[in-house]
């Protein structure tokens, strides 16, 4: 904001400022406690013991470090979490493989239909998922995939509307004129794909790798649907939901500090990519 | 390439080098076109195995008896008429995502306006405020789910505290009449997507109007009404139609709540929509129907129904869209 000419400005004016300044930080304050205030208590519950996790304390007392070793005893997390990793990045690897160059000629090339495609593509991302998944449910369980990782990963390489939407947006950013000058000195477009796009939109093609691979560690639907009772190849995400049930009840400690293991790399993932991630969500609107 | 109109006879050599140019740039673009089809090709297969097949297939099964192994039996409208009249489950979960959005996708937006302005104000430790708003977000819904039926649970930190204000203490995920408010909490609470759109178009609001409106005398609320609320309209029109299509889609918080707060495991199909149908939504009934007790002609009926539903409220908003959407530099 350009503030007025510097000027004395009289006592009254000086307390009332000082008054909204000190409002607007309090509220400041307060919301962003608010935000922080459940995790503050997923966290706190994760070092209780069983017994005082179901009673109405609020603090841990003894801390029971204990907590995230026993994690690993109750169900098979080392086992969970390699899997979640193989669709994180797998799914990524076939997501950027296939989608790179759907874009390019999505953004880049003149030709006639690219409107139309273009259009397609939105259109696929406002599908409901629900009118598409019975039918692929019965091919992948005629492949005897049902209960596997491929369901989950192989669709990935055959373009992904959403990361072929967000790379069409940071490729439409590239100046013409680095592409004009790749191509009048004879490059090939797939050597202005190499050369000139994935270098130039590289911040780009991190921020759709990033959506993919959160996408995959959070997603919850497919591997309920496509894992079944294979528990084997469960994800962080099916194993979490179901260390409530493990024993009847509700093992709070245990359900929090899984959970705590389960938000922390996405968490520190944030922290180090906040500006890939928030230009991502500002140029499409949407996360992945 | 079948392409035999290309000429054989060389009249003279000027002629010649004539066709042999246009040989040239037919060859080009056939290359180039060649060369399109290769790199849209993952997408072609993708489009044609991922979407156009199975929504031709489910269209199919939704009028068939169909248990997912053996063939399916021709049903007619069956699948359709046991939806409306026979199913009273098919509208109590039409009810509960019909009460999801129209709460949710309002409040949502109103909670994003309000955080978001709040953080426009240039204060002292603003980005470090940001990144704390923005935080819930990235919490996996699964986690964040955990984590508030927790919080929610009847001897649990919220109600210790409304014990406090003497204030009522609902049982949360335990009461059908609470259940849905305290979702849509949660939904409040990862409010971060939606507020970083509408902070970059707060922020895109020029300053100029803001001056202009001062000189004329406008207080700050009619500023808001008259000059903000105006310039951000698309990103509300954008967030409403986004919020729509992902509210009739809301499942994992509802599976996970539900089967959570029941204490039931993933097999026993009694925890579904767990305190008395009040979290069973739409897609959760149709999950339930079309993979647990594998009724998939008639999961794939409810399939359609939602589709339509969806493609008719995107239509409506579209449509109205002109009347409150406000396009700087006219129609977009």
């Amino acid at each position: 904001m350009v503030g007025p000419p510097r000027r004395r400005v009289s006592a009254t004016v000086r307390r009332r400022r000082f008054l909204q300044a000190v409002a607007e930080h309090s509220i400041l304050i307060a919301f962003s406690a608010g935000f922080l205030v459940p995790l503050v208590f997923v966290v706190l519950t994760s070092l209780m013991s069983t017994q005082q996790a179901l009673s109405n304390s609020l603090w841990p007392r003894p801390f029971v470090w204990h907590n995230y070793i026993e994690i690993f005893r109750t169900q098979p997390l080392l086992r969970y979490s390699l899997n979640t990793s193989l669709y994180a990045g797998l799914s990524t690897v076939g997501v950027l493989v296939s989608g790179v160059p759907v874009a390019y000629v999505l953004s880049r090339i003149d030709w006639r239909g690219r409107q139309v495609v273009f259009l397609l593509v939105l259109s696929t991302l406002m599908l409901p998922a629900q009118v598409t998944v019975l039918p692929l449910y019965v091919i992948f369980t005629r492949l005897h995939w049902i209960g596997t990782l491929k369901p989950l990963i192989l669709p990935n390489f055959f373009g992904d509307a959403f990361s072929i939407f967000l790379l069409r947006q940071f490729f439409l950013t590239i100046p013409q004129e680095l592409l004009d000058a790749a191509r009048v000195d004879g490059g090939s477009e797939l050597q202005i794909i190499r050369r000139v796009v994935i270098p130039v939109a590289r911040t780009g093609i991190a921020a759709v790798a990033l959506f993919q691979v959160l996408y995959a560690w959070n997603d919850f639907f497919n591997p309920l649907l496509y894992l079944g009772e294979i528990r084997q190849n469960w994800t962080l995400s099916l194993g979490l939901s179901n260390f409530t049930t493990f024993h009847g009840s509700v093992v709070w400690n245990l359900t929090m500090a899984a959970s705590v293991l389960f938000i922390l790399p996405v968490i520190i993932v944030f922290f180090f990519a906040q500006r890939v991630f928030i230009q991502g969500i500002t140029l499409t609107g949407i996360k992945g | 390439m079948g392409h035999a109109a290309v000429p054989t006879v060389r009249p003279g050599a000027p002629a010649a080098s004539e066709a042999e140019r246009r040989r040239t740039r037919r060859r080009v673009r056939l290359r180039r076109r060649g060369l399109i089809l290769l790199l849209l090709s993952p997408w072609l297969i993708g489009f044609a195995a991922f979407y156009v097949y199975p929504m031709l297939a489910s269209l199919y099964y939704s009028f068939t008896r169909f248990d997912g192994i053996s063939p399916p039996q021709w049903a007619g409208t069956f699948n359709y008429r046991f939806m409306f009249t026979k199913d009273p489950l098919f509208w109590k979960s039409m009810y509960n995502t019909a009460w999801m959005i129209v709460l949710g996708v309002p409040l949502r937006i109103m909670f994003a306006i309000a955080t978001a302005i709040i953080l426009t104000r240039p204060r002292w430790g603003i980005r470090v405020h940001r990144t704390f708003f923005y935080l819930p977000a990235m919490v996996p819904p699964v986690a964040a789910t955990l984590g508030f039926v927790y919080m929610f649970n009847p001897t649990g930190p919220i109600n210790q505290l409304l014990g406090l204000l003497h204030l009522p203490q609902p049982l949360w995920f335990y009461d059908p009449a609470w259940s849905k408010p305290a979702l849509l909490m949660l939904g409040l609470w990862g409010i971060g997507d939606a507020m970083i759109i509408f902070l970059a178009g707060l922020l895109n609001v020029p300053l100029q109007l803001y001056e202009a409106a001062d000189i004329e005398g406008a207080n700050a609320l009619e500023k808001f009404r008259y000059v903000t609320l105006p310039m951000i309209s698309p990103v509300i029109f954008f967030s409403v139609v986004i919020g729509v299509i992902s509210g009739f889609q809301y499942f994992t918080q509802g599976y996970v709540a539900s089967s959570v707060a029941s204490g039931a495991n993933e097999a026993s199909t009694q925890a579904l929509g767990a305190p008395q149908n009040s979290l069973l939504f739409y897609p959760i009934w149709l999950f339930e129907q079309g993979f647990r007790a594998f009724h998939m002609g008639y999961a794939s009926a409810m399939a359609w129904v939602l589709f339509l539903i969806v493609m008719a409220c995107t239509i409506v908003l579209i449509r109205t869209s002109n009347r409150w959407v406000y396009y700087q530099g006219g129609f977009r």
